[in-house]
């Protein structure tokens, strides 16, 4: 597999790096090239925004049977998180059991692997979460 | 004008295994040898952690302490013997994951545990760098390591996860460091050849001839060239490979106890390589005060120790600790495992199609 | 809402039984589902327009673009060189398939048109199968993260437990009844009940989802005959017509939709095809609905407008989704127990819908069906379709 596709979504994904459109002033995550609610007129009106990394878990799953390249990490929580900001996210929820895992659990991102192509090929870093 | 430590942060992993639960699976006395060691439990890394996220943890936390533009920062050194990749620097990962990218030097740094703080004095020279033509105001040296010992091997109760940053800078410096020296010699103590999986040691070679002699050598050059004594230091750190080496130096070189434990921490979570003195170092930090006199020695095997003479600064006071974890908090929430899950996380079971 | 400019009738319907084949392969899949449905239409081949496929992932599975010329070719429907098209919306593929077929005529360009839908799933092991199912999710922020199709419904199922206060005995008794009309379908892959006990106490696959809120792995393939409906009157006894067409779309990835309870997608498929067939929710007779998750069933049944939002996993309870209750749901076993080849799904509903309204589904006849629902999902409602049929 190629590594530009990665790469090119590397802020994004080390930094939770989405965009505000200027007009509305709302944050997207992932990152859009035109805002969905003004549509046209904010092409070229869409700025980097980086999301704090701060929010609310909204659902959750704990994964047994999971994905090939998934497994050393089994089970593991997948989440939906609301951001501060507004935007959802979804991302894995680390270093906890999920007994300790609710709905409306506060969460802060942090910084993980990912996933990795093979054990000759890059690792993919980027946020996951944990309980605050 | 002073130059030294802006800032700095701490990372460790969450698991915990306990020597008891170690000498368990290999037939030994895992908790006598724990008490020889003064090891209490060691940090293991989750699955999906390497020395690049525990650097990029430390570094963020390093940053959160402080108003310094990630932009402005002009070198990042990460020391580790366990970066992911062998060719490809997890210090382009830190660089990019802070926002320090890409108008900066960056590389990382391998001698065994002292990787570190050789790259605390690639920083500072940059940073004190007459020249004007070497413009760099901060730079970022990290200590970080996910080190494995070889399953049934002495270093299996040992070797840990962890991770430590420290920014280095001439402004609003909290520590000076005054002096800096080195002691290296072709001492092979200790080694890990390319495509090994675990390292190998020369066991009780790694003491006297090794350890000891190096940090003792480094220390005793140190304090002659301060004229200053055990007496005067407030606090004394040093590589920690297990909870009694350092000790053992300590006392020899006359440092009281009192001046000692403080930047133990090997005792609590294992011996975290290129992080081991510096996380002591950091908890000496989270509790020093203005003028609090330091002395600080790594120990890397291959063989060769770095000294640090740092004296701590009016600027500790006005420092925002509590934006990051103290050391003490950092460590205090451990997830025990047990050694099945250990190994797993430890990447130790031959996988399908491996 | 203006009416198509032709209106349009399936006169044939043909399927393999769905399942484990080891001895057949994907060509020969398409070949059985294809001849059948064209038996059935006692049409002669050489009246046969275009082809429509629906398939998700042979390129996956299989290693395989390009199927529609393959399969136009082993059913033998080069010789004129017709046009062969491939589908492809996830496991929503079949359905969109049927809905291009439906479009092609109803358009003026063609009278007669096969519709099919295949998958081979069973060459792969299941954990390379799920991760390629997963590829109906977003791959850059789902997938990559470590979310499986079941992890992401298990997501939603959560939430409507907690929005709405669902139950696991209610997500259980959606298996259990599909089970139970699956025991009746000979095409079905499980052709046997389960208790309730064994649905709750299957292992995790994604909690709250267990095994058996799952549909199962599954190779299979379905084909029907497309006509226009003058034409179908001529040469067709029992022409049945596609009275409603609607199809939705939403976001890829789950966390960019206002609301993971409900699928938007699905309530607007819907809407449109209730409003070009004229009718309201309560007077479809008989449903095939997606349930490749049990919560997939217990929302599509709120979306479609069958019961209030909240009020499917009550329904289900109450067996107002079974023979004898409010709305027949899933006859035919559903995905869970008739088994889930991904492009073959959305046709072999249909083909239940029309089995029903030629009142020739048996032992499973709903009673007077005169109108029916087919309803097929692509990956977590990313894409929707619905089809309405009726008695001519």
């Amino acid at each position: 597999m190629g590594v530009a596709r990665y790469w090119r979504q590397q802020d994004q994904r080390y930094n939770l790096g989405g965009s505000k459109c200027t007009i509305c002033n709302r944050e997207f995550f992932p990152s859009r090239t035109m805002c969905p609610i003004c549509h046209r007129r904010s092409l070229g009106k869409m700025e980097k925004y980086h999301f704090k990394g701060f929010g609310k878990v909204t659902s959750f799953t704990v994964v047994h049977d999971p994905a090939p390249g998934y497994r050393s990490q089994v089970p593991y929580i997948l989440a939906t998180i609301e951001l501060e900001e507004g935007d959802l996210v979804l991302g894995q929820i680390v270093d906890c059991p999920p007994s300790e895992v609710e709905i409306g659990s506060d969460v802060e991102m942090v910084f993980r692997k990912l996933s990795e192509e093979g054990k000759s090929g890059t690792i993919q870093y980027g946020y996951k979460f944990r309980l605050k | 004008m002073g130059s030294g430590i802006v800032s700095y942060g701490v990372y460790v992993p969450r698991y915990r295994i306990y020597p008891k639960d170690i000498g368990r699976i290999w037939g030994q006395d895992g908790a006598a040898m724990g008490k020889a060691l003064n090891i209490n439990a060691k940090s293991v890394p989750a699955p999906d952690e390497d020395a690049a996220t525990i650097a990029v943890m430390a570094a963020r936390r390093t940053l959160l302490r402080v108003d310094v533009d990630p932009q402005e920062i002009g070198a990042i050194f990460v020391g580790s013997e366990s970066h992911p990749y062998a060719v490809k620097p997890t210090a382009s990962i830190v660089s990019e994951a802070i926002g320090a990218a890409p108008h900066l030097t960056a590389a990382d740094l391998e001698f065994a545990c002292k990787a570190g703080t050789v790259g605390m004095q690639a920083c500072l020279g940059l940073i004190n760098s007459s020249n004007k033509n070497i413009p760099i105001d901060y730079a970022l040296a990290i200590g970080s390591d996910t080190s494995q010992g070889a399953p049934g091997n002495a270093l299996e109760y040992s070797a840990s996860a962890g991770g430590v940053a420290f920014l280095l800078g001439h402004e609003k410096v909290i520590a000076d460091i005054e002096l800096t020296m080195s002691y290296t010699t072709d001492t092979p103590d200790f080694w890990r050849r390319e495509g090994m999986k675990y390292p190998s040691h020369g066991e009780r070679f790694t003491g006297k001839p090794a350890y000891f002699k190096h940090i003792q050598e480094t220390a005793e050059k140190m304090m002659r060239s301060m004229g200053t004594g055990p007496q005067d230091y407030e606090y004394a750190v040093f590589h920690q490979p297990n909870g009694k080496f350092p000790i053992t130096i300590g006392k020899k070189l006359g440092f009281k106890m009192e001046q000692i434990e403080t930047g133990l921490i090997t005792p609590y979570i294992g011996n975290t390589y290129s992080a081991s003195m510096m996380i002591g170092l950091a908890n000496i930090l989270d509790k020093a005060k203005p003028g609090d006199r330091i002395l600080a020695v790594s120990y890397g095997s291959g063989a060769g120790s770095d000294g640090f003479h740092i004296v701590v600064k009016d600027e500790i006071e006005r420092f925002a600790r509590e934006r990051s974890p103290l050391v003490m908090e950092e460590i205090s929430h451990g997830i025990p495992i047990d050694y099945s899950i250990y190994v797993k996380f430890r990447d130790k079971i031959k996988m399908e199609g491996e | 809402m203006k009416k198509l400019a032709r209106e349009v009738a399936v006169i044939g319907i043909g399927q393999t039984k769905f399942g484990e084949h080891w001895d057949l392969s994907f060509r020969e899949l398409g070949i059985q589902a294809g001849i059948k449905a064209i038996l059935d239409a006692g049409i002669d081949s050489k009246r046969i327009d275009a082809l429509f496929i629906g398939n998700m992932s042979a390129g996956q599975f299989l290693g395989q673009e390009h199927i529609a010329s393959m399969i136009a070719e082993e059913v033998g429907l080069t010789s004129n060189q017709i046009p062969a098209t491939r589908v492809e919306a996830a496991d929503a593929s079949g359905a969109l398939a049927f809905r291009q077929g439906l479009l092609d005529i109803a358009s003026g360009l063609h009278e007669v048109v096969v519709v099919g839908g295949a998958e081979k799933m069973s060459d792969v092991t299941s954990d390379i199968a799920a991760g390629f199912i997963a590829a109906g999710a977003d791959q850059a922020w789902e997938a990559l993260f470590g979310a499986t199709l079941p992890a992401l419904y298990a997501i939603m199922a959560r939430r409507h437990m907690k929005e709405y206060g669902t139950t696991m005995e209610q997500l259980a008794a959606v298996s259990v009844k599909n089970h139970r009309h699956g025991k009746m379908n000979p095409f079905a892959q499980y052709q046997s009940e389960i208790s309730l006990e064994t649905v709750l106490k299957a292992p995790r696959v994604a909690e709250p989802l267990g095994l058996f809120d799952c549909a199962p792995i599954s190779d299979g393939a379905a084909a029907l005959v497309l006509c226009e409906m003058e034409l179908a009157k001529e040469i067709c006894p029992c022409p049945v017509r596609i009275a409603g067409t609607g199809q939705g779309s939403d976001a890829l990835a789950i966390t960019n939709r206002p609301s993971i309870t409900e699928m938007r997608a699905t309530k607007k498929a819907s809407e449109r095809a209730y409003e070009r067939a004229g009718i309201t929710p309560k007077e479809v007779d008989v449903a095939e609905v997606h349930d490749s998750f049990s919560i997939g069933e217990i929302m599509a049944i709120e979306d479609l407008g069958f019961f209030e939002k909240g009020d499917g996993g009550p329904a289900t309870e109450r067996n107002d989704t079974t023979f004898g209750g409010v709305i027949p749901v899933n006859t035919s076993g559903g995905l869970k127990a008739r088994g889930h080849p991904l492009g073959a799904t959305g046709i072999a509903q249909i083909n239940e819908i029309v089995l029903q309204l030629r009142r020739k589904a048996e032992g499973r006849q709903v009673k007077d069906a005169r109108v029916g629902l087919a309803h097929s999902v692509g990956g977590t409602g990313g894409t929707s379709v619905v089809h309405i049929l009726e008695v001519v």
